[in-house]
């Protein structure tokens, strides 16, 4: 089974747990001459492309690294500002790292808030009684699980698209949620996981799900 | 299996039509209300799947499931927005979504010069073909229970 990650959302919306599995990399690497054929602009304090989509780099794609120097944020690892840099003609021939962006920390917060919203709504919008929320989400490229407990913890797997069985995973993780985080007296209710075995655990079943498809 | 409402939506938000078959809960909140908070639900699905996705998509959604309905979206290039919500032994009906855009919004709505572009859509020949293509589907089979 492939899962791309997991996430545990609390009662009040808040995200406790976010592990990544195996989020696959998209990164396109490409020596540019004078001038750039792309249009970049400065979102979110990231260097994104804004126009001129070609060789696999896509609208939305963000400058990782220049000539094999990572990028963080707008600036360089040793303090240029990449757009300033890419500005200049005389730096080119440059070799530039595009890749989709990963989710940051606040945006993850951000979604797993928004889950729970949209989750909420599905049940006011069912047009027949007594609907649960959002328990499985299909998209073209991934499908998401959610499975909400007696004490209104959700939690949200991301797998891919033709998976089946992830109830069983579901379950598998509220076990071990009550084993490894609720038994253990360091740790307070809805508030972010932080145990070390439950970590173990979690990976082990991952990694037990991603065999059950090998096999 | 059976069919319990339908929404269009234009790009800009607008319901242009909603009926419903076989609906047997309302959700409390006018028909307005309702319309405007399916439209905002379902703008923030499509930002938060095309945000969550670990890899770049062509489309957004298109279905999502509780445990009692299933609601299914078809997006047309121009922002037109299908969404029908059915009980759960409906599979994939991207298709029909497709073919009612094709066969009777196209038809009787973008070709008919006295429907309004910015409201709902008032034509009863669109509504009569629409309810009646809508009762022809497999999906709509009623069993009466």
């Amino acid at each position: 089974m492939t899962i791309y990650s997991v996430y545990i959302i609390n009662k009040g919306g808040g995200l406790i747990y976010q592990y990544d599995n195996n989020v696959p990399k998209i990164e396109v690497e490409k020596t540019f001459s004078y001038p750039l054929e792309l249009t970049l602009k400065i979102h979110d304090e990231k260097v994104v492309v804004a126009f001129g989509q070609r060789d696999g780099i896509k609208v939305g794609h963000v400058v990782l690294a220049v000539n094999g120097l990572p990028v963080n944020g707008r600036q360089l690892e040793d303090g240029q500002d990449v757009m300033e840099l890419l500005n200049n003609d005389d730096k080119y021939p440059l070799n530039i790292k595009f890749g989709r962006p990963k989710l940051s920390k606040n945006e993850e917060i951000m979604f797993a808030g928004m889950f729970h919203s949209l989750f909420a709504i599905s049940v006011q919008l069912s047009p027949v009684p007594h609907s649960t929320g959002i328990q499985m989400l299909e998209t073209d490229t991934f499908k998401l699980c959610c499975s909400q407990t007696l004490t209104g913890i959700k939690f949200v797997v991301l797998s891919d698209p033709r998976q089946v069985g992830q109830d069983s995973f579901l379950k598998k993780l509220y076990e071990i949620y009550a084993d490894y985080a609720l038994k253990n007296p360091f740790y307070s209710i809805d508030m972010p996981i932080n145990c070390e075995l439950f970590d173990v655990n979690l990976q082990q079943a991952l990694e037990q799900a991603d065999k059950i498809t090998v096999g | 299996m059976t069919i319990y409402t339908l929404y269009i939506f234009d790009r800009n938000g607008t319901c242009r039509h909603y009926s419903e078959w076989n609906r047997k809960n309302q959700s409390g909140l006018s028909i307005d209300e309702e319309c405007k908070l399916m439209y905002g639900m379902l703008s923030s699905l499509k930002s938060f799947v095309g945000r969550m996705s670990p890899v770049d998509q062509k489309e957004s959604f298109h279905s999502y499931r509780t445990n009692k309905y299933k609601l299914h979206f078809y997006e047309t290039p121009s922002g037109l927005q299908f969404v029908m919500t059915t009980d759960l032994n409906v599979g994939n009906i991207t298709d029909i979504l497709q073919q009612m855009y094709c066969n009777i919004y196209l038809e009787y709505v973008v070709k008919n010069p006295f429907c309004s572009r910015e409201e709902a859509v008032k034509s009863e020949l669109f509504k009569t073909k629409l309810d009646e293509y809508v009762r022809g589907l497999p999906i709509f089979a009623t069993k009466l229970s």
